[in-house]
């Protein structure tokens, strides 16, 4: 890990945005990851996305569970409140804080580890309920952390840094988004970053839960000849089958899209989602068409990436529970806590 | 699909930086570059940061001749380059550190160069001992030259010896740096003004150097200028000074300009006796000549400035100067340039004055028919880069070739001159000059542990030190700066970037993590498809601006055959890219110039 500190001297020409923030005032500590970790670039990814969409870093809340990509958190918005669960159980603790306060963002990163494997049924969970939050999987194909065993992303075939091949299938957390009824499904990588912040954006924009698969390479344990998660081969492989351009609310649409046979989705907030270009016979909005264009082309081992599906008319967590809406922190004692008559109250209407 | 793209090179890329030509990394020093002698400044700043000021003091001879003198008295275009300036407000107290070098070091004899007891033959002739003679001599004379210097004084120095009074430049300090270039057996022949080139020629000189500077002060003829003695002209008066001539000074002066000799002239005249002190300027202040320090030093001294004066009449009456008669000019601007308006007239009683507005060459002893042609304004046709004049063998430096300038300029234009005397006397052409070269080395110590101090120290810029207002005006001697204490030096040599600490590039080896984008606090670098230089300034992470800073721009990378760009512009030489690099593709490496002096070798290593 590098001794010194990152120099706080900023840039004369960077660009402030309309708080007054440069970019590097969404950053947090300096990273301990390995260097050249995919993982960082997503993190600088997450920084820009926040800086250009002039969040205040103080109403974010940054949540994780165990693992490289799980200790990022860290590594931006210093301001933003933070909570490190335990492994692959991050979406429980998402979930009450969510309940709590729902005037903040939320933001989870997680690993293919975290979510596909110990915490797959908290993923599961949080996309059936339409948790409001960006959900990241930094997807490497191994458990960094601990050593690079091989995790359940990890494709049938790809080779270990010793040689060996994965017996089993991956899971596929885009087809398993879809399968679940998830509301916002994006794919990228992390050494795309235009790509990669364009759709962050729209992901923290869209109402319920947004997942992204990033493909994010383990420079130190996924990173050789014969792994199919390795900077050259998802370079080799990606396809951007989805196009799409975030257009912030108040920001002029310059692009023709209507003319250009294109589409626009409105996300709840105004801003708007521009599909530029489409593969043939592709249409982000109808789940049965991705999952059977999903299906036909696995087996040409292309990976898509882009905004796969959206679709901003599903209700949410808290439209389901009918969620309180000014945060509990601001919820007086008495009303929070209104004594033990009213509780006696309470069970007498469940005798 | 946009990672198939060939960004490969085309009519519309930029091809990648060579740097290999010294002169690219040579420019990210910016100190460095901007000294008109290239003194290795950073490398200096290490060697005091480690308590090694003996050898500072010889890297900085190397170069610059008169580490001492210059300590004190540099112009430091240095200082004005300085990427502090870029990357926060003040630069490196440059200067002050030479001094600190200067101060503490110790006997350096035996470490000058070795002067051949057996001769090569040939004879050079020195006019003026100022700097650039004393340069010429320096180079010279350990290649078996037999120099002669003839100096119109009886001391050697030049305006250093005549001009900059000793408040400045101590005595001591002067004599030791001048002495240790006489004392490699210069036959100099003091109180022998050259009157004659044509007679000097005859004697069969090799060749001759002519570094007579600019001594003839300018005049201001205005009424009344010769119906008394009590109007001086700047550079001859603080010559009387230096030479104990004129003791004291009347009561009321006044000083007409604003430069280095308007400067020394009423800081003098505070000491002379002289209790107040105005300085007239014609323009306001952003327009002066001299460098804001020196005018904030004779500020201090309580030495007034009034500006937007035009000398108009010397007042005298039965031959005593009374006062001056001054025009008050207003400034405006008028198609870039400045027009001013009379708004009334003044006066300033005084009861002395001295013009320091300036100086002039002057060549009446260097007859016209003898090869050497002048232009219009009386000035010889100099060669810009051999120091040659119209007549083969006979070369011009310092303030002589094309009017006043300063030391380090004289000694710049000393060395180039002597590779010039070399080449002639060895039957080649001036024109061929030995080439620059340079050598690059790895910093890395361990992972993430470098030869040089990495971290970014923000640390504000030393103070100097200054002997109190009362103390000071004593005696002319007291030399008023006292220099840096240990404390202020230890942390202004934590203030250098080590801009000699090169972000060495292999394209090779980079797998396009972005790592290094990631981290870079200033946002230095860019990974894109090449295009032409001015479309890739606008691409990169922050607009690269400052035109005056170089590109780095590497060959066609493996996978994507996009271009890693660097911004030279703000670079801290943190070493974080080179640290976060998995690779290796990024590494910091110590650039050093191979700056060749007359007699030195070409640089020959295949690159
Ligand atoms: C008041 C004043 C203050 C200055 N302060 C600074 C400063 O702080 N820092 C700085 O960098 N520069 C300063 N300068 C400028 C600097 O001194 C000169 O640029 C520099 O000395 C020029 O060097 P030189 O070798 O070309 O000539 P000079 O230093 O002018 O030396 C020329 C020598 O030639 C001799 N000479 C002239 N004609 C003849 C002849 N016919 N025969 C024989 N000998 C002759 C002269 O007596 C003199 O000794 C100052 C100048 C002045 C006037
Ligand atoms: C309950 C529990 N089981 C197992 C572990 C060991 N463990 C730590 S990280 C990790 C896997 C992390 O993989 P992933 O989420 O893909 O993160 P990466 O390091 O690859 O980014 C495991 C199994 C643990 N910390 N806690
Ligand atoms: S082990 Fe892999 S995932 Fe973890 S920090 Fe290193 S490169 Fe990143
Ligand atoms: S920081 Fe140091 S090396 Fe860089 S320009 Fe300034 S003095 Fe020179
Ligand atoms: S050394 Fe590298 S990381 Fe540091 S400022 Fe320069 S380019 Fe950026
Ligand atoms: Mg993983």
């Amino acid at each position: 890990m590098t001794y010194i500190a990152k120099p706080r001297l900023i840039h004369p020409g960077l660009r402030k945005n309309k708080l007054g923030l440069t970019v590097r005032d969404y950053e947090g500590a300096l990273s301990t990851l390995c260097a050249g970790c995919g993982h960082d670039s997503v993190t600088t990814g997450i920084i820009q996305a926040f800086h250009e969409l002039d969040t205040p870093p103080h109403r974010v809340v940054k949540l994780s569970g165990i693992g490289c990509s799980s200790k990022t958190p860290t590594y931006f918005l210093r301001d933003a409140h933070g909570f490190n669960a335990a492994h692959g159980r991050m979406p429980s603790i998402a979930t009450g804080a969510s309940a709590a306060n729902k005037q903040l963002t939320y933001i989870g990163i997680s690993g293919d580890g975290d979510s596909l494997s110990i915490g797959l049924g908290q993923l599961a969970h949080a996309i059936r309920r339409n948790l409001d939050m960006l959900y990241v999987i930094e997807n490497n194909g191994v458990y960094g952390l601990t050593k690079g065993q091989f995790s359940a992303s990890a494709d049938l075939g790809s080779k270990s840094k010793r040689g060996e091949a994965n017996s089993y299938g991956a899971i596929d957390p885009v087809s398993l988004a879809l399968s679940l009824g998830a509301t916002f499904i994006a794919r990228s990588f992390s050494g795309d970053k235009r790509q990669l912040v364009s759709i962050l954006k729209a992901a923290i924009a869209h109402k319920g839960f947004a997942l992204v698969d990033v493909i994010s390479p383990c420079v130190t344990f996924n990173d050789h000849e014969g792994s199919t998660k390795s900077y050259r081969y998802t370079r080799e492989h990606l396809t951007e089958i989805v196009h799409s351009d975030f257009v912030p609310l108040k920001e002029e649409i310059t692009v023709d899209y209507e003319a250009g046979g294109a589409a626009a989705v409105t996300m709840h907030d105004g801003s708007v989602l521009l599909f530029t270009k489409v593969a043939e016979g592709y249409d982000p909005s109808s789940r049965e068409a991705v999952f059977s264009y999903l299906m036909k082309h696995q087996a040409s081992g292309k990976i898509p990436t882009g905004i796969l599906y959206v679709d901003e008319s599903g209700k949410d967590m808290h439209e389901l529970n009918r969620t309180a809406e000014t945060p509990l922190s601001e919820v007086g004692f008495e009303t929070l806590c209104p004594g033990s008559a009213k509780l006696d109250e309470l069970m007498d209407d469940f005798r | 699909m946009r990672w198939t793209v060939d960004c490969g090179y085309n009519l519309r890329s930029v091809k990648p930086t060579d740097v290999f030509d010294p002169n690219y990394f040579h420019k990210v020093v910016d100190c460095q570059y901007a000294c008109p002698a290239h003194t290795n400044v950073p490398e200096y700043i290490r060697m005091i940061a480690q308590g090694r000021y003996t050898d500072a003091y010889m890297l900085n001879r190397e170069t610059n001749v008169f580490p001492g003198i210059l300590g004190r008295t540099c112009d430091r275009p240095c200082e004005p380059a300085c990427r502090r300036t870029r990357v926060e407000e003040k630069p490196v107290a440059i200067c002050r550190l030479k001094r600190v070098a200067a101060d503490l070091r110790d006997d350096i004899s035996e470490r000058l160069p070795q002067i051949p007891t057996k001769k090569n033959g040939k004879r050079v002739a020195c006019i003026g001992a100022g700097p650039a003679s004393l340069t010429v001599a320096n180079d010279l004379m350990p290649l078996g030259y037999q120099v002669t210097i003839f100096e119109k004084l009886d001391k050697a120095g030049g305006l250093m010896r005549s001009n900059i009074p000793h408040f400045r430049l101590p005595e001591r300090v002067l004599d030791e740096e001048v002495d240790a270039i006489l004392q490699m057996g210069v036959d100099i022949r003091y109180n022998k003004p050259v009157a004659s080139m044509k007679a000097l020629l005859d004697e069969g000189y090799d060749a001759v150097f002519v570094g007579t500077g600019a001594p003839r002060g300018k005049q201001l003829e205005l009424p009344g200028r010769h119906e008394t003695d009590s109007i001086h002209i700047g550079i001859d008066w603080l010559e009387s000074v230096a030479f104990g001539h004129i003791t004291k000074i009347e009561p009321r002066v006044l000083i007409i300009g604003v430069g280095n000799t308007a400067r020394d002239c009423c800081r003098t005249s505070k000491r002379l006796g002289a209790t107040d002190v105005k300085v007239i300027a014609r323009r306001p202040r952003k327009y002066f000549k001299a460098s804001p320090w020196e005018l904030e030093d004779a500020e201090e001294e309580q030495v007034e400035i009034l500006i937007n004066h035009s000398p108009k009449r010397f007042v005298v009456e039965n031959g005593k100067l009374i006062g001056m008669e001054l025009d008050r000019l207003e400034w405006r601007e008028e198609g870039g340039k400045q027009l001013s308006t009379i708004i009334d007239t003044v006066t300033i009683p005084c009861d002395a004055v001295i013009l320091a507005i300036g100086q002039e060459n002057s060549f009446p002893w260097i007859e016209r028919d003898i090869g050497i042609e002048f232009d219009k304004k009386e000035m010889p046709l100099v060669d810009k880069k051999t120091f040659q004049c119209t007549r083969p063998g006979v070369f011009f430096g310092g303030d002589a070739a094309w009017g006043p300038e300063n030391i380090i300029w004289a000694v710049a234009h000393g060395h180039e001159a002597a590779i010039s005397i070399h080449n002639h006397c060895q039957g080649l052409p001036v024109t061929e000059r030995p080439q620059q070269g340079m050598t690059l080395v790895s910093q890395k110590m361990g992972l993430h542990e470098w030869s040089y101090s990495n971290n970014y120290d923000e640390a504000a810029r030393a103070k100097m030190r200054h002997v109190d207002l009362v103390e000071r005006f004593k005696k002319l001697e007291i030399e008023v700066e006292l220099g840096f204490d240990p404390e202020a030096t230890a942390r202004e040599v934590q203030r250098c970037l080590n801009c000699d600490v090169q972000t060495k590039f292999t394209d090779s080896l980079c797998i396009e993590c972005d790592a290094c984008i990631d981290i870079c606090p200033l946002l230095c670098l860019t990974m894109t498809p090449n295009a032409e230089e001015p479309e890739l300034r606008k691409q990169l992470t922050v607009p690269a601006e400052n035109l005056k800073q170089e590109l780095f721009v590497s060959g066609p990378l493996k996978q994507t055959k996009r271009v890693m760009i660097k911004d030279e512009d703000m670079c801290v030489h943190c070493s974080l890219c080179a640290e976060r690099c998995p690779t290796g593709a990024w590494d910091m490496q110590k650039f050093e110039l191979y700056l060749p002096h007359a007699g030195q070798a070409s640089w020959t290593t295949s690159k």
